[in-house]
């Protein structure tokens, strides 16, 4: 690649890390350059122009047409070209994760929680796979958090009553810090993680260490049960609900006549709002399970009508 | 001694219920000293407690109350008010030749209104505080906090009309009470930067109001509109807030680029390169100021298309500024260059908002943004704004008109010395801010890990001399209220109006009804400066 050309510039260890670097230099360069043209204007003008001193004052202009659509032309085309290079890389950051390998997050009061699909938990800590993309879903339990690890120059919010996405790539095994970045009470500055980052074969062997009873899909089977989903998504009951197998990625016709994707955010939003978007052809009779599921056992229950995906209807 | 609006009434009453404009500024002079001290004082705890990366002197929640405290007492009840309130007060209608503003008792008014403003919000603060931030996001202001957010908000609630009421006597007062022959581009510079301030203050400051009703609403009767759990949004309030409180950085560094005008030109003994412009570049800002308020929310998880028409917006909105600059530059070309302590202030300010500025075009310019947001980043670069901008601006207003406002001369080898001082200072504070940002501290962090100790303690080292730099005015301008020359009516060979009248002003400003006949900053014409 011709960034590789340039002296000092280092890859990153995030798909986009040495892009935003890039674009920081590219961003001082440009500043550095106005405040030393100013800078010595201002000191030469307040040298040569000083009271007492005898230099030609005359002829000094009050306005000019040409300096002002000069510096106004170039200082808007300047805006411009680090407008888009801003974007062009903010959307490289920002693009929509695959499904590949997805982790999920829940932020609380002062912590992070992280589970795997396998079922493994851990708190404070998330360990990945090293160049491989990873699908983070996140969630807040309670106020605005925000999931900022700066060695890989990505940050995003984690607002409650949704969930955000975001695709995390890691190419150079190590730790680093994962910091909350939106304030969000008494203990914000030590709602701190490490994110680990190992070679895959490592990350295999940490996974099976770990050695969870159930995987997180089990143990959402377990939840759909308890909390009598089955009652009515399982077996031909008399009440009318749809059945949930071979659901997931699939568009979903709704009752107002628009379509949907059913990914996790339409499955949580099915759960706590279920009244908000109706499949077609059912009625609107389901309860609302808000307040009665935390976070940790919505993507439980997530990862569980995910695991049917592949069963048929 | 000549009667004077000083020598006009010495009773508390003549004070406390007066209609002068020139009074009421010292009244709003003297409130905002109380407070900026107050301010000042939480921000020094905030920065002793960062020396060390553990929490040494406060506890957490204290810790969260102090930079909370700090930051609602210095944006609503310093920042916002100081040059229009003061200085605005005590010079607009002298500027253009009136008697007073246009509604003399609701200026009034609107003092008792940020009074009773500033005594909730302190009452707030000092039986228990408020641990929100001064941006007070919700659901962690409406649900979570165990603080007295709502008695802070009623009190930011009752200043926020005390901004109405003055942008709109600002307003109606320059369309209505400008003296004969004063034209719209006659008009100082000063005076079209408070008109763009005014309309943000009027139409911007509503938008607060509603945004902390609905807040108290959510917070003692439970109405769901911000609280997801309740069927709220948490970013609505985002949007409405920074709605506000985008406009109010405007609110917060308008006056202050009025103020340089009237300095740079004044000690370049020249008119002001590109009067039009900068007269236009201000309502510029003013309008396209109401289009940026997402660029607080790139991370925020609003939608990429809603976030790259705000960073666009950013951009646009700093090209008005940079025109400004540009343009004092331009001043200094062929004058007659004096460095007289307001003009120290000046050429200060110049520097410290261009810093400001460009790093304002790092936090606009989107993926650099999502790594700086929320770090020391943004922290170093809105005080270079707010502090190293606003602030110098008012220091080098108050010593431009400090003779006009209190009839005495002060010592400008001590002011000078104050204006070096707090350049340093202020640099010495801050610039290591943006080095911990770009590592990567996170902001509002009571601790934090021991690799940002080196940069932190920079910070606090800077900070005491800038505290040393602040508290020098206080000596030798007090001094001068007492012991200081009397001063003429045009110490600075200054154009303008309030120069033609006599230091201190009579109690209705001009013996007679001043006309004006020559162009705005008509230096080849003023008279010497009598301090040379």
């Amino acid at each position: 690649m011709w960034r590789e050309w340039i002296p000092f510039w280092h890859v990153g260890i995030s798909p986009y890390g040495g892009d935003v670097d890039l674009l920081f230099v590219g961003l001082v360069i440009v500043s550095g350059l106005v405040l030393a043209l100013l800078f010595s204007l201002l000191l030469y003008f307040c040298i040569r122009y000083r009271a007492g001193k005898d230099v030609d004052r005359r002829n000094h202009e009050e306005k000019s047409w040409r300096l002002e659509v000069g510096w106004t032309s170039a200082s808007m085309l300047a805006f411009l070209g680090l407008f888009i290079w801003g974007a062009a890389v903010f959307l490289k950051i920002y693009q929509t994760p695959g499904d590949d390998l997805t982790v999920f997050v829940v932020a609380q009061q002062w912590m992070w929680k992280v589970q795997h699909a396998g079922g493994q938990a851990e708190i404070n800590a998330l360990h990945v796979p090293i160049n491989r993309p990873i699908k983070l879903v996140m969630a807040s339990q309670d106020v605005i958090h925000s999931f900022f690890i700066p060695a890989l120059r990505l940050k995003h919010d984690v607002v409650p009553g949704r969930y955000q996405d975001i695709e995390l790539q890691i190419s150079r095994p190590g730790h680093y810090h994962l910091f909350c970045a939106e304030y969000c009470g008494t203990d914000h500055s030590r709602m701190l993680g490490e994110i680990v980052a190992m070679e895959p074969a490592d990350y295999t062997t940490w996974l099976t260490e770990q050695g969870p009873s159930n995987s997180l899909a089990q143990e959402g089977e377990v939840l759909f049960r308890t909390l009598g989903c089955s009652g009515c998504h399982e077996g031909s009951q008399a009440v009318h609900a749809p059945s949930l197998a071979g659901l997931y990625g699939k568009p979903v016709p709704l009752s107002d006549g628009s379509v949907v994707t059913a990914n996790e955010k339409y499955i949580r939003d099915s759960i706590l709002l279920p009244r908000s978007q109706i499949a077609a052809g059912y009625q609107p009779i389901m309860p609302s399970f808000e307040g009665r599921v935390s976070e940790a056992q919505l993507l439980q229950l997530v990862a569980y009508i995910k695991s049917l995906a592949d069963r048929g209807p | 001694m000549s009667n004077n609006y000083l020598t006009d009434g010495y009773t508390l009453r003549s004070w406390f219920f007066t209609i002068d404009h020139k009074r009421i500024a010292i009244l709003y002079f003297a409130s905002l000293i109380f407070l900026f001290l107050i301010g000042g004082a939480a921000a020094t705890m905030i920065r002793i407690e960062l020396v060390t990366p553990q929490a040494d002197l406060v506890s957490s929640d204290t810790y969260n109350r102090l930079f909370t405290m700090h930051g609602i007492i210095m944006v609503w009840f310093f920042l916002i008010p100081s040059i229009p309130n003061t200085l605005g007060n005590f010079i607009v209608p002298l500027m253009i030749g009136a008697r007073d503003l246009a509604f003399p008792r609701l200026n009034l008014a609107s003092w008792y209104l940020f009074m009773l403003g500033a005594a909730i919000t302190l009452y707030a603060i000092f039986m228990g505080g408020i641990d929100t931030g001064w941006t007070l996001y919700t659901p962690f202001s409406t649900l979570y906090s165990n603080s007295y957010v709502a008695v802070a908000a009623a009190g930011i609630f009752v200043a926020g009309f005390s901004s109405i009421l003055t942008g709109l006597n600002f307003i109606v007062t320059i369309h209505k009470l400008r003296a004969p022959g004063l034209t719209w581009y006659k008009l100082p510079l000063f005076i079209w930067s408070l008109y763009a301030t005014s309309i943000i203050l009027v139409l911007a400051t509503p938008v607060l109001a509603i945004t902390l009703v609905l807040l108290a609403a959510e917070r003692i009767f439970g109405v769901g509109v911000f609280d997801p759990r309740i069927g709220g949004d948490p970013l609505l309030f985002q949007h409405l807030f920074w709605f506000y409180s985008h406009p109010a950085v405007y609110i917060m560094i308008l006056p202050g680029m009025g103020v340089v005008n009237e300095l740079i030109t004044c000690y370049s003994r020249k008119k002001i390169f590109g009067y039009k412009f900068v007269a236009w570049a201000s309502l510029a800002i003013a309008a396209a100021g109401f289009l940026v308020w997402g660029h607080h929310m790139f991370v925020s998880g609003q939608s990429l298309i809603a976030s790259l028409v705000f960073s666009f917006m950013s951009f646009v909105v700093a090209v008005p500024s940079a025109i400004k600059v540009f343009n004092w530059t331009a001043t200094l070309h062929k004058g007659t260059l004096r460095f007289d302590a307001p003009m120290l202030y000046a050429l200060g300010f110049i520097g410290l908002f261009t810093m400001g500025g460009l790093t304002g075009l790092f936090l606009a310019c989107l993926a650099f943004d999502v790594y700086a947001t929320d770090t020391y980043f943004v922290v170093a670069h809105f005080h270079y704004i707010m502090v190293g901008g606003m602030v110098t601006a008012y220091f080098g207003g108050l010593h431009y008109w400090w003779p006009k406002i209190t009839g005495r001369m002060y010592s400008d080898y001590w002011a000078r010395a104050a204006a070096i001082l707090i350049f340093l200072g202020f640099n010495l504070t801050f610039f290591p801010q943006f080095i911990l940002g770009v590592e990567g501290m996170p902001r509002r962090y009571h601790v934090y890990p021991p690799e940002f100790q080196v940069w932190n303690a920079l910070s606090s080292g800077g900070a005491t001399i800038l505290a040393a730099a602040y508290l020098l005015p206080v000596f030798y301008l007090g001094y001068s209220l007492f012991f200081g020359a009397r001063a003429p009516a045009n110490p600075w060979g200054a154009t303008g109006l309030e120069w033609q009248t006599s230091s201190p002003p009579p109690k209705l400003n001009f013996d007679k009804q001043p006309v004006v006949t020559s162009p705005p900053y008509d230096y080849e014409h003023a008279p010497e400066p009598q301090n040379a």
